[in-house]
């Protein structure tokens, strides 16, 4: 087959829910007859054919956190629950990107919190959950009561043609990744043609977004080296609480919003962090509960959803507001 | 030659050779200041310190309690303060602003707002 040309690459389709980022990654519209060539190349090239899903990235829902500027509990994390469960298609996939509980010394606090969480995000009505920690999950013990509700902390599976990537830069005392996780990281993704779609999901950024906030890993440049060598990575991380995205290299950052309190954005910030104070008019404000369409069809008592579709072109956006590039234009 | 007329021009040479050394000797520095700086769950004592631009200074950290970290990449600060003990970091700024250095070693549930202003003018 000859090889698709620019026109041909993969888009993707995304609102902003405040709940997280809803991502859809299906094939752009090829001429009559081309698709299912296109697709058995790229299928060949990648080990799996990519076809149409949707997932949804969720992040920092520091469940046991009370007071302070978040003093509604787990209750942005049960809205959150809701409105997937409300969405017209249902996502294959939830992303969770760490703190998924807050620390407590107390063993058996803690894994109080971990049951709450759990007893929260099995109402989800999607078949997959998927998970990194947050500092808060792993990082006084090295992640181990982490390790014995949710699994391993890094780890890579594939789902209709795309590659996921979690990775673990909590669980060290220090912001890292380490060593040996940063081989495994070469290992894995030496499988993978160069054009293969890749979606990394970490809590801390892998870049230096402010340092001084502790919001970057400090071997990200280490994991950077590794990505860059791919052609479509996306990474997806949470620990700054707030909605962000760079662009580095060839690699798109995202960062997810909380589900207890949100951060401000950093820019032009001077000094330490604090807290977005708490709008006891609007107590989800920041963590992004919007009122969207839902297919122009409001129903009762649940909020509208709007998802609107973004076609890439080569580092190039046909906008809306929250949906952004996930795979980039691929040659094959 | 009696003992005596070998040892005194040996005494005599190692007294000037003491000598000339001492004086190339560089003389002594001045002392270093110290600054000591506490670190116990979730702050650092004091919050605030002020260091001169180019003015070398030690910085004895102690931790009172867990393992806590001391980083400030703009004046290539990345210490680690074991628990209980104290560390001394030599620096000498270069620029001169109001930087935070942050505990970077994950200590606890509010880790994450230890933090401390280094002012250099």
């Amino acid at each position: 087959m000859k090889p698709p040309d620019r026109r041909s690459f993969l888009k993707i389709a995304g609102s902003s829910l405040g709940i997280g980022v809803l991502y859809t990654a299906f094939p752009a519209s090829l001429k009559a007859g081309e698709s299912s060539s296109f697709f058995s190349a790229l299928g060949r090239a990648n080990g799996e054919k990519p076809e149409p899903f949707s997932f949804v990235q969720l992040s920092d829902a520091h469940v046991g956190f009370n007071g302070p500027p978040a003093p509604l509990g787990t209750k942005a994390f049960e809205r959150a629950v809701e409105m997937i469960n409300g969405l017209p298609r249902r996502p294959d996939l939830i992303l969770f990107t760490g703190d998924l509980v807050h620390d407590t010394e107390n063993r058996d606090l803690q894994i109080q919190r971990i049951k709450q969480f759990q007893e929260i995000s099995k109402k989800i009505n999607v078949p997959v959950i998927k998970y990194v920690p947050g500092e808060h999950d792993a990082g006084l013990d090295g992640g181990l009561l982490y390790r014995e509700f949710f699994g391993q902390s890094y780890y890579s599976f594939d789902h209709r043609g795309v590659h996921f990537v979690a990775l673990d830069n909590v669980s060290r005392p220090k912001p890292e990744v380490g060593t040996e996780q940063l081989a495994w990281l070469r290992k894995d993704l030496s499988r993978f043609p160069k054009t293969a779609p890749i979606v990394v999901f970490t809590h801390r950024p892998l870049f230096d977004l402010r340092p001084d906030w502790e919001w970057f890993t400090s071997d990200g440049d280490q994991v950077m080296n590794v990505l860059t060598e791919y052609d479509n990575v996306t990474v997806l991380y949470g620990h700054i609480h707030r909605d962000d995205e760079h662009q580095i290299g060839p690699v798109r950052h995202y960062a997810g919003r909380s589900l207890i309190f949100a951060f401000p954005d950093p820019t032009g910030v001077a000094g330490p962090r604090k807290s977005v104070p708490f709008d006891e008019e609007h107590p989800f404000k920041n963590l992004g509960i919007r009122t969207v369409s839902f297919n122009g069809q409001a129903q009762p008592n649940s909020t509208p959803l709007s998802i609107e579709d973004v076609e890439l072109t080569a580092r190039e956006f046909r906008g809306i507001n929250g949906a952004q590039q996930l795979l980039r234009n691929t040659e094959l | 030659m009696s003992k005596a007329r070998k040892v005194v021009p040996a005494l005599i040479a190692f007294s000037c050779l003491t000598i000339v050394f001492a004086r190339r000797t560089p003389p002594r520095p001045e002392e270093t200041p110290i600054v000591e700086i506490t670190a116990k769950r979730f702050a650092f004592s004091p919050d605030k310190i002020v260091l001169k631009k180019d003015q070398t200074v030690k910085l004895r950290l102690h931790s009172e309690d867990v393992t806590h970290g001391f980083f400030l990449r703009p004046l290539g600060l990345d210490e680690e303060i074991p628990a209980g003990q104290s560390v001394d970091v030599t620096v000498t700024p270069k620029t001169a602003g109001t930087f935070t250095t942050i505990c970077d070693h994950f200590c606890g549930a509010n880790h994450g707002n230890m933090n401390m202003t280094i002012v250099v003018e």
